[in-house]
């Protein structure tokens, strides 16, 4: 049921990406090209992604549960550290090189595009190695210094 | 300089509720955040009744672009990078989200729609190295 659920909302968020424009690599480097000619589209899909969101966390803090009683599973981190900014500069460069982050990356698999095919499992290759990365830091490092990754936005 | 001709408000405004909608869908009826890094990012720490979900949204994305093509139109979707480009950019994009703990969806929209000062920071981080690449590949490097 639950991922029938995530199934649902999965393909509504292609579809949003796709109609808003979000899902063309090239259109979202003319987005980042401010020194250019530049496309500010990205910027609409934002205003009206977000207040919609926002009515959705808002009905989400009152309720803490689902509509189904599942109880809501939100990040808990609150620390703004280095690892944040350093993982947030790490993505914005590789985004800027091709106009691809994750979720247009897993739509143009889906279109059959063999060079978000390739990119795509450079992605999925260095999040599984991140994974290891951790596991082996936590391995090294007393029990206190591990748990940093959890609660992802 | 803004490209009058590419601007596309009123296709990017639907979009945008469709996308506001999917993580409202995601949080209300599974809860969970819609953080497309976190959840393909999370398969690679798999725990017993985690990964079903994990797999079906990223399912829907995947076969997205067919519904659409059959309802709507072909997709449009221009990739120019060359191969090394695109599997340099995909390690990046790969590594950097998960260190960072999101994306453009998990801080870009989950995030600054609940005015997380963590993903506010986070999205500023990653526009901004956005803009500087975008800037240093067309206009010093191409120019």
């Amino acid at each position: 049921m639950n991922a029938l659920f995530a199934l649902a909302a999965g393909l509504v968020f292609g579809i949003g990406l796709l109609v808003s424009g979000m899902a063309d690599p090239a259109k979202v480097l003319g987005f980042l090209d401010v020194a250019g000619r530049w496309d500010p589209t990205l910027l609409v899909v934002m205003a009206t992604a977000v207040p919609v969101a926002a009515i959705a966390h808002r009905i989400a803090d009152r309720r803490k549960a689902t509509f189904f009683g599942v109880a809501i599973n939100l990040p808990q981190t609150r620390d703004i550290d280095r690892r944040l900014v350093a993982g947030a500069v790490v993505f914005g460069a590789g985004w800027g090189l091709v106009g691809l982050c994750p979720a247009p990356a897993l739509l143009t698999v889906g279109a059959g595009r063999l060079p978000g095919i390739v990119f795509a499992i450079a992605m999925l290759a260095a999040m599984a190695a991140f994974e290891i990365i951790e596991r082996m830091r936590a391995q090294r490092l007393p029990a206190s210094a591990t748990g940093v990754t959890a609660g992802d936005a | 300089m803004i490209d009058w001709a590419s601007f596309t408000p009123a296709s990017a405004a639907v979009g945008g509720v469709l996308i506001g909608c999917a993580v409202a869908m995601l949080l209300l009826l599974s809860g969970r955040i819609a953080g497309v890094s976190g959840i393909a990012g999370g398969l690679f720490r798999p725990q017993r009744g985690d990964v079903a979900w994990r797999v079906a949204f990223i399912v829907g994305l995947v076969i997205s672009p067919a519904i659409y093509a059959l309802a709507i139109a072909a997709p449009v979707i221009r990739i120019d990078a060359t191969y090394p480009t695109l599997i340099v950019a995909g390690l990046l994009v790969g590594y950097g989200t998960r260190l960072g703990s999101g994306c453009t969806s998990g801080h870009g929209i989950c995030g600054m729609s609940r005015l997380s000062p963590r993903s506010i920071v986070a999205t500023l981080a990653f526009m901004a190295a956005g803009f500087v690449t975008v800037f240093v590949m067309r206009h010093v490097i191409a120019a």
